[in-house]
């Protein structure tokens, strides 16, 4: 089962694990409802169509309200820092949660201990904390835009706030950027890096590449790289191997967009409709169709 | 524009005494980025000057940011923090090169709407209506609360995210803000 670890933009938003539904408008866990916008309910959103589409359970959630100060963070972490030891997923995605040290130290030492061992997928924050804590290569994938990207091949920045200029400046140069990352011991297992062309690398260099269709809206719109992130972490839940998932998840990501005919002031939510048909259309395609087949089964 | 100060290097009316800007200087540690943030706001307010850096490794905590001050100014900082109740949790002598916060805008025109990067945080406006229609980038908390918060409002009348914001990423996208209020009344 996927687990999805993150934060929702409230403080009154109580510490809650469960399993989450998605009407096509707001989410729900036990009584609480939640907008979607960007974020980790974005990611939520696109996990829940995206498991429909191939029929696959929704994910698993461990969710708290944080608008920044990293109080619920340090809840979330202490406790699935408790509770992991006693449950299974295959795959865990974490997301959205306030860089804490000393936090993340405990977690990653429940986290390698777990038998068996869940595939383990980072994106914002909580990546940014792995990197800067020096563990990264203790993950399967990261999922930095381009700008991320730039910070995990700085060695000296421990957040994108603090990347060095002439690092920043070589934006263009995706694969300098993945080689140094890499280097450095700053990158996971995989990278997916997420921008105007989508690609998946390892420390080989590029795997994949994706640039269909191109839609340069969507680099202004809020939550896109979250829902990229949800995708590929359901198709990695459901035995794709990950460089069919991910170039399945790009494909996916990139169609939703363009089906929603995207300005710079799109929402979202406006993309999240059209992942269904999206993802059914992709999966449809060799070679994704056969394996459809076989994971489902 | 207090916030850009310290990435033109400007000149409060109470100068460091120290020629080389590090054996003199110490930095101030706060509980958490909100704080640094007033604390930045209150020091440079009444006149001292002080620069928002990255913390050196030995006292990195997360989401950081720490201000750097004159230690022979010390008592008198102190003084002023405490009066407004925003006392730090630690002072340090600055031994190491600070890391500097990024400085490099990334201005993209899509015609209709304008778009400003500042390090990972991306703020669109419409420029007819003046109304924030995006905020992408970013991976601390605080960023989907700051989009809930801003998106959908006018630049007159949107919270800025140096008042609501707690982290790096929200204190990225208050210079994304004030580049596009730069842009904007140009």
């Amino acid at each position: 089962m996927l687990c999805i670890a993150g934060t929702v933009p409230s403080n009154d938003f109580p510490l809650v694990e469960g399993v989450i539904s998605f009407d096509g408008k707001r989410m729900r866990i036990g009584t609480l409802n939640i907008d979607v916008n960007r974020g980790t309910p974005a990611l939520l959103a696109a996990a829940v169509k995206a498991s429909e589409a191939i029929g696959r359970p929704a994910p698993f959630v461990y969710l708290v309200g944080d608008t920044g100060t990293g109080k619920g963070s340090h809840r979330l972490y202490a406790h699935m820092t408790e509770t992991l030891p006693d449950v299974s997923f295959q795959t865990i995605t974490f997301h959205y949660l306030q860089p804490i040290v000393h936090r993340h130290a405990r977690l990653l030492e429940v986290l390698r201990n777990m038998n068996p061992r869940p595939r383990l997928i980072a994106d914002a924050g909580y990546m940014y904390m792995a990197k800067m804590s020096g563990e990264a290569s203790a993950y399967d994938l990261f999922t930095p835009d381009v700008g991320e990207l730039a910070f995990l091949a700085d060695e000296k920045a421990p957040h994108p706030f603090y990347t060095r200029g002439f690092i920043l400046h070589e934006d263009n140069r995706v694969p300098d950027l993945i080689a140094r990352a890499y280097q450095h011991r700053n990158a996971a297992r995989y990278l997916l890096v997420k921008g105007k062309a989508d690609y998946l690398a390892d420390a080989s260099g590029i795997l994949e590449t994706v640039d269909s269709p191109v839609e340069e809206a969507l680099e202004a719109i809020g939550g896109t790289g979250d829902t990229l992130t949800g995708l590929v972490s359901v198709l990695v839940d459901a035995g794709y191997e990950m460089q069919e998932a991910a170039v399945a998840a790009m494909r996916i990501n990139r169609l939703a967009g363009s089906y929603a005919r995207p300005t710079p002031a799109t929402q979202i939510l406006d993309i999240i409709e059209h992942i269904p048909r999206a993802c059914r259309e992709v999966l449809a395609e060799k070679p994704f169709a056969d394996k459809q087949q076989e994971h489902i089964a | 524009m207090a916030l850009f100060d310290f990435l033109k290097g400007s000149k409060g009316k109470k100068a460091s005494p120290g020629p080389d800007g590090h054996c003199d200087r110490g930095i101030l540690l706060f509980e958490n980025t909100g704080e640094v943030i007033q604390a930045e706001t209150i020091l440079k307010r009444e006149g001292w000057t002080i620069r928002v850096m990255g913390p050196p490794p030995e006292v990195r905590q997360g989401c950081d940011l720490v201000i750097e001050f004159p230690l022979i100014e010390q008592l008198d900082i102190m003084r002023t923090l405490e009066a407004e109740k925003l006392p730090p949790l630690r002072i340090v002598p600055v031994t190491s090169p600070l890391l500097q916060p990024v400085d490099i805008f990334h201005v993209k025109d899509f015609g209709e709407y304008l778009m400003v990067r500042a390090a990972n945080m991306k703020l669109t406006i419409d420029k007819k209506t003046g109304v924030f229609v995006n905020i992408s980038g970013g991976g601390c908390p605080d960023v989907p609360f700051l989009a809930a918060s801003m998106v959908g409002r006018t630049i007159a009348d949107a919270p800025s995210p140096r008042d609501i914001g707690h982290t790096l990423c929200g204190y990225a996208l208050q210079l994304a803000y004030e580049e596009v209020k730069r842009r904007c009344s140009a």
